[in-house]
């Protein structure tokens, strides 16, 4: 994989892209946030102090899901009435662009999802169907952005409240609609077991070895 | 340190923090993951997201207050994980007017997450969240996981009521949630709602000294009182055995009856008529021709076939070995009755008599015989003959029962113990109909559950 890179436009730090599909980064030395456009880095925004969160997952963490290696290469951080979660992005070696969420340590891979029929509004309980699997609706959750870091695959830089729908199987199956966008964006894969992440390069905790 | 510069939030540390309530040192174990903190001193719940600890809730606890059996801050090993208990929380229901509380302890592992043991009565419980939702039937009645069944044992409304430490979630004392149990021993699946969500967990019952090994508790657990409604029965693994015991020697058994049959020879060694004089009156006593009995050490069957008609006729015989003079003495009566009353035709005896002498050496033998009947009866035609080697059926019938009389035991026992435990249930007694049938069908799926977690 090529690695472009660039000058932060804020500082004059170097850039280095990991993936060269991402649209957005954040400097690693005076936390602008940079877009790319055609010609080179904008800065847009600047990233507030993150909120206490202690995910073990980091960026430059590397996992395995299914028979793909993956690699962390940014996150979004989120705020609910219940604390925070993270979105971390990654990219597998084949070049595809997925989420690791991780919220209070229960973890779920999601890919984006092809257009589907997506519901505008919808209950808890209510079923639906893409791609032969059933998924019901579990937890309606109004969210808002509250950070950012490293690479990721869209803008992400100004939103504010955002509505989340989970939706659970009677399998491992898991379904996340995103209406931060219009129109709303699915996401499908699986929520798993931290251990089968064959998770490296993790945080380390203090007096846990 | 993370390769990428500086890490945003820093490495995860354990924080030392003050309650704003009474100024008493806080730990925070949980790292950022906490949501709620209980302070041990002043019982405030704070908002752990809150970099001030905002107070959220103070309740006074003085008189209803719980001291964990395994301290906040202890650590042990789950399934291989290693846990620090970190939240406790007492949970009250009420049934039928009687409150019943147990205690949640809240385990955390930074990597691995969250799991929960329960603990009433001295019974416990390792609880962790569903990834999957269970198929709940129709009715609610029964709801399947990863192919297993577990049958509605009971719903209730239950009440937080006294809180420590840390949570991941919001709690507060006086939240009341729906709580249903859904059971297929050793394991329980349970549901949480409080408004729209509902919360799936699996818990799998954990022995009390289980839990005391894992965090090197001291002292010895409280004993568990009662039955709880997934405690494995001691009996569903036992009845499960005893059945397949019981069953392997059936077959043995009959192979071997089958065998037997196959090898007994069944060898006719005297056969002869003889008639009694009734009316003749004086000693009738007689000795019959000797004959050999062959082969090894068997048993002698000696069967009296007699010409009787409203009658009967008693013999005294004796087996005489003609070598060593040993004798066998018994006696057998042959009657035969029958006639016709107002409830219709009936009839009493019948008119042959079989006789089993057990273990006769080989050897020459004959028989003594002295008939005796009513006088004046005429003519008995009566026709004895003597036999080598004969299958036993009762043999394999005793064998049969030994067999049985345990497995029984043991599965009524065993229903015993599904009985006590549905009646704490909220239906009060076993599900299904009360029928032997269905009562077989608790069992065989209590048989089926110990077979799975094996």
């Amino acid at each position: 994989m090529t690695q472009p890179t660039a000058n932060c436009p804020n500082c004059g730090a170097k850039i280095t892209f990991r993936w060269s599909g991402s649209v957005q980064t954040v400097c690693e030395f005076c936390r602008s946030i940079l877009i790319r456009t055609d010609l080179d880095l904008q800065k847009v925004g600047q990233v507030a102090d993150l909120p206490l969160n202690s995910s073990p997952i980091q960026i430059g963490a590397e996992g395995v899901f299914g028979k793909r290696a993956f690699s962390v290469i940014g996150r979004i951080i989120y705020e609910y009435d219940q604390g925070n979660w993270n979105e971390w992005h990654f990219v597998t070696n084949d070049g595809t662009s997925g989420w690791l969420s991780d919220a209070q340590l229960n973890y779920v891979v999601t890919f984006p999802a092809s257009d589907q029929k997506l519901p505008r509004e919808c209950k808890i309980g209510q079923q639906y169907t893409w791609g032969n699997q059933t998924y019901i609706v579990s937890t309606i959750t109004k969210a808002h952005y509250c950070g950012v870091e490293g690479e990721l695959p869209f803008q992400y830089w100004d939103k504010s409240d955002v509505v989340f729908i989970d939706l659970m199987s009677h399998s491992e199956k898991f379904a996340t609609i995103d209406y931060s966008e219009d129109p709303p964006l699915l996401f499908l894969g699986e929520s798993v077991e931290f251990n089968d992440l064959k998770l490296k390069n993790l945080r380390s905790f203090e007096g846990w070895s | 340190m993370s390769p990428m510069g500086p890490a945003p939030a820093g490495s995860p540390q354990v924080r030392s923090l003050n309650c704003p309530g009474c100024g008493a040192s806080l730990t925070v174990r949980s790292f950022g993951n906490a949501v709620t903190i209980i302070c041990e001193s002043c019982h405030s719940v704070l908002d752990a997201q809150d970099p001030k600890l905002k107070i959220l809730q103070q309740f006074h606890a003085a008189t209803i207050e719980d001291r964990p059996l395994i301290p906040l801050g202890s650590r042990g090993s789950i399934r291989g994980v290693l846990y620090e208990a970190i939240g406790f929380q007492r949970r009250t229901i009420q049934v039928e007017g009687v409150s019943y509380s147990w205690h949640e302890y809240v385990l955390f592992n930074p990597v691995k997450g969250f799991r929960y043991l329960t603990e009433y009565d001295g019974h416990w419980n390792d609880i962790s969240i569903l990834r999957a939702l269970p198929d709940l039937s129709a009715g609610g009645a029964t709801l399947k996981y990863l192919g297993e069944t577990y049958r509605h044992f009971q719903t209730a409304d239950a009440a937080t009521a006294f809180v420590l430490g840390e949570f991941p979630w919001q709690v507060r004392v006086g939240e009341i949630t729906r709580v249903s149990d859904f059971i297929s021993p050793p394991r329980v699946i349970s549901s949480e709602s409080s408004g729209k969500e509902v919360t799936w967990s699996i818990g799998e019952y954990l022995s009390c000294r289980d839990v005391w090994k894992a965090f090197k508790l001291q002292g010895d657990p409280p004993a568990p009182i009662g039955i709880y409604e997934n405690q494995p029965s001691p009996m569903s693994s036992n009845v499960k055995s005893v059945w397949t015991m019981a069953g392997v020697f059936l077959i043995l058994l009959l192979s071997l009856a089958v065998g037997v049959y196959w090898m007994e020879s069944d060898e006719q060694v005297f056969e002869q008529m003889f008639e009694f004089n009734s009316s003749a009156g004086g000693e009738a006593s007689f000795v019959t021709p000797v004959f050999q009995l062959k082969g090894r050490t068997s048993d002698v069957e000696l069967t009296t076939n007699a010409g009787v008609d409203n009658d009967w006729i008693y013999l005294n015989y004796a087996l005489i070995n003609q070598d060593t003079g040993h004798a066998y003495d018994f006696g057998r009566e042959v009657s035969y009755y029958h006639g016709y009353d107002s409830d219709g035709s009936w009839s009493e005896g019948k008119t042959s008599n079989s006789v089993t002498i057990p273990s006769v050496p080989p050897g020459n033998y004959y028989l003594r015989v002295e008939p005796e009947s009513d006088s004046n009866r005429g003519l008995i035609r009566y026709v004895v003959t003597v036999k080598r080697d004969v299958p036993q059926a009762s043999f394999f019938g005793i064998a049969l029962l030994a067999l049985l009389v345990p497995a029984g035991l043991i599965t009524w026992r065993s229903l015993n113990f599904e009985h006590l435990r549905w009646a704490e249930s909220d239906y009060g007694g076993m599900p299904g109909d009360g029928s032997l049938l269905g009562m077989v069908e608790n069992i065989a799926d209590s048989m089926k559950s110990s077979g799975d977690g094996e």
